[in-house]
């Protein structure tokens, strides 16, 4: 086998990663999404663009602030040091921290334009046969949004996979700790290990292009089951 | 028992501001122009459109007054909208369903079996909202807002939507609902066909203010207010089945401003029903006709006089207490010398029927 130990490992540390972080995205993002898409308060765009940030910041920049904020110096890491936590950089938990935020609009903005497209109608449709605002969301609004949370499901976790410039800055590439795909592909590359990059780029490739187009063709499919 | 109704909506640059007490049975429509509110105040009736203050009473049961107000879905209402709004990820018996399931036991009076087959959709029960036509969504719609056992029927132009076709397809089945269920019903309207063949009361509203109330058949024959006027003006009578003659294939029909004749209809001794005379289509005599081929003439007094353009006048003629239509010209009003309490004959050549 061509792969290595730390190879299978900076495999399994990349997709814990991104499952976590998918998780907490749509955990957070969806009342977010949702707050987004229906209130009607002036200043919504300065979250709007908060969200968006990650989008054309680079990623070291964002990196950097969050090694400067979650730092044993830093504001947040200095709590974390005061309650006699380590603090979260170059551990996973400041990997997780950081692929929340970098990703966050991957996983916000699919479910606030899904929510907008559902419009008010069958909300108050709802409203009128006895169900409660909490009920409403659940039964309609989430029903209704599936291929939003579909879309975002699959974005979040395949950009948090293929994140690099955050995660090199805030997890340091400590092999077996928070040595993920996309720099363990760097480190093979500088090492002029070739066979070893082309497996795991072209794994990484392969499995991006499938899970998009599984996102684009259920998402059809559910187009043309609702139309 | 009536439902009161007192309730202001603000929005930038439109104010509802009503106060009605409309009958707690039948079918009160809300009649005028859109952007008059009609919408707007149903919305407010049901909870989703907010509005200051107020109050508002149905069944006993105070909805809303001053801070005191439910939220939409604690207020025991169906409402139908113009659109069917189906919810579109659950197939018809999931949508009929889910209204039913929010209900406690103890508050279902209407069972969801009687409401499928008065509005015949059996067959459509496993599809989805997007394989029905117009006419099945909005059967489907009704079904839905009647199974959650409301006691307040509120619908928002249900059949403005949809095609002539649909549209007649739909008449009947809600010309049924005050018959099947004794659930009261606000019905926003702009059709005065419509207004006609469903209503008992009606309110017409114009700019956000309720401008008159009243009785449908006395709504309609008020010289003062626009029904009575244009070309499809006209008045209704309320009537009984008194009879059948065999030989002639004719039905008689009694009404406290007297009796009937019209082309035998296959209806029940004993059964009500509504009639529709347009003001064209009675003509006037100062001497009651024997020599003529219209059966049904009546005698009637002259309650008001109106111009009608530059060449009519119509007129609101009292029988037997049952205010009738004539439209006639200037002409022949002069000739007849029509005033105020004259007695008169009144000959009306076509009667339309509605059960």
């Amino acid at each position: 086998m061509i792969l290595s130990r730390p190879d299978f490992i900076a495999f399994a540390i990349t997709f814990k990663l991104a499952g976590i972080t998918t998780l907490i995205l749509l955990f957070l993002g969806t009342p977010l999404a949702w707050w987004l898409s229906r209130t009607q308060w002036r200043f919504k765009f300065l979250f709007e663009g908060v969200v968006a940030l990650p989008l054309v910041l680079p990623p070291t920049v964002l990196g950097f602030y969050l090694l400067v904020t979650l730092g044993p110096n830093g504001p947040i890491g200095g709590l974390f040091d005061l309650l006699g936590m380590q603090p979260p950089t170059f551990t996973f938990t400041g990997l997780v921290i950081g692929s929340v935020l970098y990703s966050l609009p991957f996983v916000v903005q699919p479910l606030q334009d899904a929510f907008t497209a559902i419009g008010n109608r069958s909300l108050e449709v709802a409203a009128t046969l006895r169900a409660s605002p909490i009920d409403r969301f659940l039964t309609v609004a989430i029903p209704l949004a599936r291929p939003g949370f579909l879309t975002a499901t699959v974005l979040g976790f395949a950009h948090t996979v293929g994140e690099f410039g955050v995660v090199l800055m805030i997890g340091g590439n400590i092999p077996g700790k928070t040595q993920v795909l996309s720099i363990i592909i760097y480190d093979h590359v500088e090492m002029l290990e070739y066979r070893h990059a082309h497996w795991l780029s072209g794994g990484l490739l392969l499995l991006s292009f499938f899970m998009l187009i599984t996102v684009y063709a259920l998402n059809r499919r559910f187009r043309v089951v609702q139309m | 028992m009536s439902i009161k109704i007192k309730l202001q909506v603000t929005r930038q640059e439109f104010v509802l501001d009503v106060d009605l007490d409309i009958p707690e049975r039948g079918v009160t429509a809300i009649f005028g122009p859109s952007g008059c509110g009609k919408t707007t105040l149903l919305r407010a009736i049901s909870g989703l459109e907010k509005s200051l203050g107020g109050f508002l009473k149905v069944g006993g049961t105070v909805w809303q007054e001053h801070k005191h107000v439910l939220p939409a879905h604690r207020r025991p209402l169906g409402y139908v909208f113009q659109e069917a709004s189906l919810f579109p990820h659950l197939n018809v018996r999931r949508n009929l369903e889910y209204g039913v399931k929010r209900v406690p036991e103890a508050e279902r009076k209407i069972s969801l079996k009687h409401i499928i087959r008065l509005l015949k959709i059996e067959h459509l029960l496993e599809r989805k909202p997007s394989y029905l036509s117009g006419g099945e969504r909005q059967r489907v719609a009704i079904a839905r807002a009647l199974a959650v056992s409301p006691q307040l029927l509120l619908m928002d132009e249900p059949l403005a939507s949809l095609d002539l076709k649909s549209r007649q397809e739909i008449l009947p089945y809600i010309e049924s609902l005050h018959r099947e269920f004794d659930i009261p019903v606000i019905y926003v309207s702009h059709s005065t066909d419509e207004v006609a063949r469903l209503a008992d009361y009606l309110v017409l509203l114009e700019a956000g203010r309720v401008t008159a109330a009243g009785a449908i058949s006395d709504m309609l024959t008020r010289l003062d207010l626009p029904l009575a006027h244009g070309r499809d003006a006209e008045a209704l009578i309320e009537a009984t089945v008194s009879g059948h003659d065999e030989n002639y294939h004719l039905t008689y029909l009694d009404s406290a401003g007297g009796r009937f004749t019209v082309i035998n209809k296959e209806l029940q001794v004993g059964s009500s029903v509504r009639l529709r005379i347009a003001a064209r289509d009675v003509s006037l005599t100062l001497e009651p006709q024997s020599r003529t081929s219209i059966q049904n003439i009546f005698p009637a007094t002259v309650e008001e006089i109106v111009p009608e353009g530059n060449a009519q006048v119509t007129i609101c003629l009292m029988m037997g207490g049952v205010p009738l239509l004539a439209c006639i010209t200037r002409k022949s009003a002069s000739e007849l010398d029509l005033k105020p309490n004259k007695l008169i004959y009144a000959q009306v050549k076509s009667v339309s029927l509605l059960s």
